[in-house]
């Protein structure tokens, strides 16, 4: 999993070729905490995605731009666009279809 | 075909798994998303006994390593519907069908929403059944509480040290709050206690802005949503006992009215809903389904 960055973001998110799954988080958030081991096992099973993780507190910019209100929060990104969102918790089948994969 | 499919892994799932496996019983554990329920929403588990104090998520992951390490299948999926068959049951889940001889609801419960129309709209966008989800994202803006429970409380003390105002909205004259919760509420500059106060509506550009009260408006980025909490799963099979509020009826014991279902948890109708009396219904439940599978 790659940390998203206000520098990063755009290289690793908007101009990714594969599909991209975007994890806002907080680490004084529980389910948040909860979800991380999820998405680091779907990211090392499929190689044809690539999922970012956003701590909003350090990154108030990223949070700001997207609107964040409610964590964990996954946004799903294809060719730059955003073509999926959800509040709190999924399980990898849900995931994977947000992403079309 | 499984002996004993237990749906949801919360504390109740969780606890009703090991006693299966420790009878040896094939076991399918579905959760919908990830093992915990409702122990994922805390930053404070202080009354679990042999725990002194820890957090929501490390209890959930120490008991879901001991129900995998005893041979319990866990798949994470959405259990939609059960159906009696000659030799059991057929649970449905979004995207496939197990058989099972018998089977374990422990599905908990969910926030209870505030039946608005523009609910789902601000849903993730200031509307939140989570405050220590989602609080610390309001840092010094003006947020609102509505309820007159516990939970209501609790939730606008805590955002007390975050938010810049919190409102306490509720519509009855009266709490039901404990008294010492309601007089510190009462003592704490930053909280205003509105009574005899109703949510008409909700109104904002792209997120949460105002919210339409009976008597008045009041501007608010949040509005945590603390009015109690409504059984889920509660009508994966027909021909369950239902209480008034759609709680499962079940003897002590997890039985249901139909033989083969058995109820643990939060779901059950009962009076404390903690952790600790959630494992103790996994486990009654669990040995009732093991006495009901040796018959």
């Amino acid at each position: 999993m790659i940390e998203g960055t206000n520098e990063n973001f755009e290289r690793e998110v908007l101009n990714s070729e594969k599909p991209v799954l975007v994890d806002f988080n907080a680490t004084w958030c529980p389910p948040c905490q909860a979800l991380h081991p999820v998405l680091e096992e779907l990211a090392g099973e499929n190689q044809d995605i690539k999922i970012v993780t956003v701590d909003i507190d350090d990154q108030d910019i990223l949070a700001e731009q997207y609107e964040i209100s409610s964590i964990p929060c996954l946004v799903a990104f294809k060719d730059g666009e955003e073509i999926a969102r959800s509040v709190g918790m999924k399980n990898k089948k849900q995931i994977l279809k947000m992403l079309g994969a | 075909m499984y002996d004993i499919i237990i749906i949801g892994g919360g504390p109740a799932g969780l606890t009703a798994a090991i006693y299966a496996r420790r009878a040896n019983k094939k076991t399918l554990l579905l959760e919908s998303t990830v093992c915990g329920g409702q122990m994922l929403n805390t930053n404070n588990v202080e009354n679990y006994p042999a725990v002194p104090a820890t957090d929501g998520p490390s209890i959930a992951k120490a008991m879901e390593t001991q129900v995998r390490e005893l041979g319990t299948e866990i798949e994470f999926d959405e259990a939609v519907s059960i159906e009696k068959t000659e030799k059991g049951f057929v649970v449905k889940t979004e995207t496939e069908s197990c058989e099972t001889r018998s089977v374990i609801i422990a599905t908990g419960t969910e926030p209870r929403k505030l039946g608005l129309a523009a609910e789902g709209r601000f849903e993730g966008r200031g509307i939140s059944y989570c405050a220590t989800c989602d609080g610390a994202i309001y840092r010094g803006k003006p947020v609102a509480v509505y309820g007159g429970g516990n939970s209501a409380f609790y939730e606008a003390e805590y955002l007390s040290g975050l938010a810049e105002k919190v409102y306490l909205i509720h519509h009855h004259p009266e709490f039901k709050a404990d008294e010492i919760l309601v007089e510190k509420a009462k003592n704490n500059p930053k909280i205003e206690i509105m009574v005899n106060t109703e949510i008409k509506d909700l109104a904002g550009e792209k997120k949460l802005e105002k919210i339409i009260l009976n008597n008045g408006e009041i501007a608010a980025d949040a509005l945590f949503v603390a009015i109690g909490r409504t059984p889920h799963g509660t009508k994966l099979i027909e021909g369950l006992n239902l209480d008034d509020n759609n709680y499962i009826v079940s003897d002590e014991d997890g039985k249901t009215g139909i033989p083969g279902i058995f109820v643990a948890g939060d779901v059950r109708e009962k009076k404390l809903r903690q952790i600790v009396t959630a494992t103790a219904d996994g486990a009654a439940a669990a040995s009732s389904a093991i006495d009901y599978l040796n018959n």
